[in-house]
């Protein structure tokens, strides 16, 4: 069940491959992280789609009368300083960064892919790819990705471009070298001696088998991305102000931290919600799709 | 030995050549004349040609970055606009405190970090081991400005027993000093210490499954010296590249945690002239960092090579 056994009989093949990956859905619902992170995505998903149903106020509606109130229930988390209600714009916050997580993780992933590819296979290439990869990767996460805000300015286009520089080296170098492993496996040199086409051989034959850390390594930096978006905007250089994101939220409880505990605690939770789920799902992912996670396993 | 040390030097060139192209062309991601947006919209035409020509924007890109590069390299990082200032003296007055915070959560990391690991790694799959799987899973999802905040409201603004913000120099006495860093010291070096134990355990039980830990048990030694004798000192060099690593972060990571409170370091340095626009300390600053961050990762490379022959005589 664990691995395909390889025959040349087309319909036994394609059974078999119906096989492994019903088994890899099955597997993903038996694993307790996987499904724990996948239900969390779901709530966190159906939170950011419906926020404008579930709220009954405007994550901008002003309410200078009822400022800084504690949670209750006419305002479940409370208000802000300006009577804005909390529940509100925690929702709207999560779904600003879901949407900067998700675009972020997918074109990093897309991007990745094509840059670790073509690196793993033209040397010349490989030259001027990867050091400019490992020269971006040598700057911490942070200092980059203000660097470049502070040079950019803040907003949400500008935010998404700078995450995607900040974190396409991590997917590039783990693409490519899942590549340069599998450029060395038989059944390439064999399309080689075939005389396909190396457009062919890279997206047909080597491409596949980058696809699981892909996927693993994306889920993180959809996490990284969440938080480091959280981060910028907390200091000023994220999304602009009005705007409910999860960082700007963070900044205002900053500023009222010492008589309005509601205003910190609440988007604090909701980030650490977010992120843990993003974190599980890919914890979960890799045991399943990484063989040696698994076998350890299996021997003890 | 020389040879290793030589070949490793080298090999860091590109890498920093490219890292400072990086930072010398952010200015350029700025959308129009980086002199009128530094200046705002009242400047009036004259201030900005003069300060166009400071800047040497009025000049060819090459030429740009060989004056930028050159002077760099003497340790002239420009002047400060805003500030009247050169950009090195104004990194030097906010090193203490970012270099005082870097140090004791590092402490706090590897006290924590160290004995956990260890203690996961021994009782493999035990209830100590899935402790620190979930310890890690919360290091890497709680960012350390968040736990920091958690912290303030808790210590700081409930139980009234830490200062919520400020900095004081150690030469004001150790427990004005300690007491400020207490809270953001504990916040990033928790944060810090989910990813070294990690790291601590799996180097343990790569150790320990080798053949001479076998021996050592087999002669019927104590477990205590196994573990710190034979385990430990054999598993701490990839320990020591993730300290050397995260150490490198703190210089910069902590900018939030910095800003958070107030602490006059050199993230909270980046956030201001940010907000100011002052380009030439963000230019500066961002290579300075990065530059440290790769020379200490060289220095905990070069470092084990004189601890472990095997190292040198591979490569």
């Amino acid at each position: 069940m664990e691995k395909a056994q390889p025959s040349l009989h087309l319909a036994k093949r394609k059974r078999a491959f119906g096989n492994r990956r019903r088994g890899l859905l099955k597997r993903l619902l038996a694993s307790k992280t996987a499904s724990a992170g996948s239900v969390l995505i779901i709530v966190v998903a159906f939170i950011s789609f419906f926020a404008p149903w579930i709220s009954v106020y405007g994550p901008h509606e002003v309410d200078i009368v009822n400022r800084l109130s504690p949670p209750g229930t006419e305002h479940w988390f409370g208000t802000d300083n300006l009577g804005r209600d909390i529940f509100s714009r925690v929702m709207h916050g999560t779904q600003i960064s879901a949407q900067v997580g998700f675009t972020v993780a997918l074109s990093v992933a897309i991007l990745g892919l094509v840059v670790g590819l073509y690196a793993s296979m033209y040397k010349w290439l490989d030259q001027l790819l990867m050091r400019t990869m490992d020269a971006l990767f040598a700057f911490p996460a942070i200092l980059l990705a203000i660097a470049i805000m502070a040079a950019l300015g803040p907003s949400v286009s500008n935010l998404i471009i700078c995450l995607i520089i900040v974190f396409i080296p991590s997917v590039a170098r783990i693409v490519r070298s899942a590549a340069l492993v599998a450029k060395e496996q038989t059944y390439v040199e064999a399309m080689h001696a075939l005389g396909a086409s190396q457009t062919r051989i890279l997206w047909q034959h080597i491409m596949p088998s980058t696809i699981s850390p892909l996927i693993v390594q994306s889920s993180f930096i959809f996490a990284e991305a969440i938080i480091v978006e959280a981060a910028l905007s907390f200091l000023g250089a994220g999304i602009p102000a009005p705007m409910a994101s999860l960082g700007n939220l963070l900044a205002d409880g900053k500023m009222y931290i010492y008589n309005s505990w509601w205003m910190t605690l609440f988007p604090g939770f909701a980030l650490i919600i977010s992120v843990l789920a993003m974190n599980l799902f890919g914890d979960g992912i890799r045991d399943l799709l990484d063989p040696h996670v698994r076998q350890g396993k299996g021997k003890k | 030995m020389t040879a290793f040390i030589v070949k490793r030097v080298l090999s860091l060139i590109p890498i920093l050549f490219i890292m400072s192209v990086i930072v010398f062309l952010i200015i350029y991601l700025i959308p129009g004349d980086p002199a009128r947006v530094m200046l705002g919209d009242g400047a009036d035409e004259a201030t900005i040609q003069q300060l166009r020509a400071n800047m040497g924007l009025d000049q060819p890109l090459i030429l740009q970055y060989g004056q930028w590069m050159g002077s760099a390299l003497q340790g002239d990082l420009g002047d400060s606009y805003f500030l009247k200032k050169s950009v090195s003296a104004v990194i030097g007055e906010h090193l203490q405190p970012t270099l005082s915070l870097a140090l004791l959560a590092e402490l706090i990391a590897i006290a924590i970090a160290l004995p956990f690991g260890i203690w996961a790694a021994v009782n493999r799959g035990g209830w100590a081991d899935k402790a620190l799987t979930a310890y890690t899973l919360l290091g890497i999802t709680i960012p350390g400005f968040l736990l920091s905040m958690f912290l303030v409201l808790l210590f700081a603004v409930q139980l009234k027993w830490l200062p919520v913000s400020g900095y004081a120099p150690i030469s004001d006495g150790l427990w004005n000093f300690l007491k400020f860093l207490i809270l953001p010291g504990v916040s990033v070096g928790v944060v810090m210490s989910s990813v070294i134990a990690r790291i601590v355990r799996s180097s343990f039980l790569e150790v320990m499954n080798q053949g001479y830990v076998k021996t050592a048990r087999s002669k019927g030694l104590r477990e205590r010296s196994i573990v710190y004798k034979h385990i430990l000192r054999n598993a701490l060099i990839p320990i020591l590249t993730v300290i050397g690593g995260t150490f490198g972060t703190l210089l910069a990571g902590a900018a939030v945690v910095e800003s958070i409170f107030n602490i006059p370091g050199l993230g909270q340095l980046l956030v201001h002239s940010v907000s100011r626009r002052d380009y030439t300390v963000i230019q500066g600053l961002v290579l300075f960092i990065a530059f440290t961050y790769v020379l200490v990762n060289l220095v905990v490379d070069l470092l084990y090579a004189v601890v472990d022959p095997r190292i040198r005589l591979n490569k």
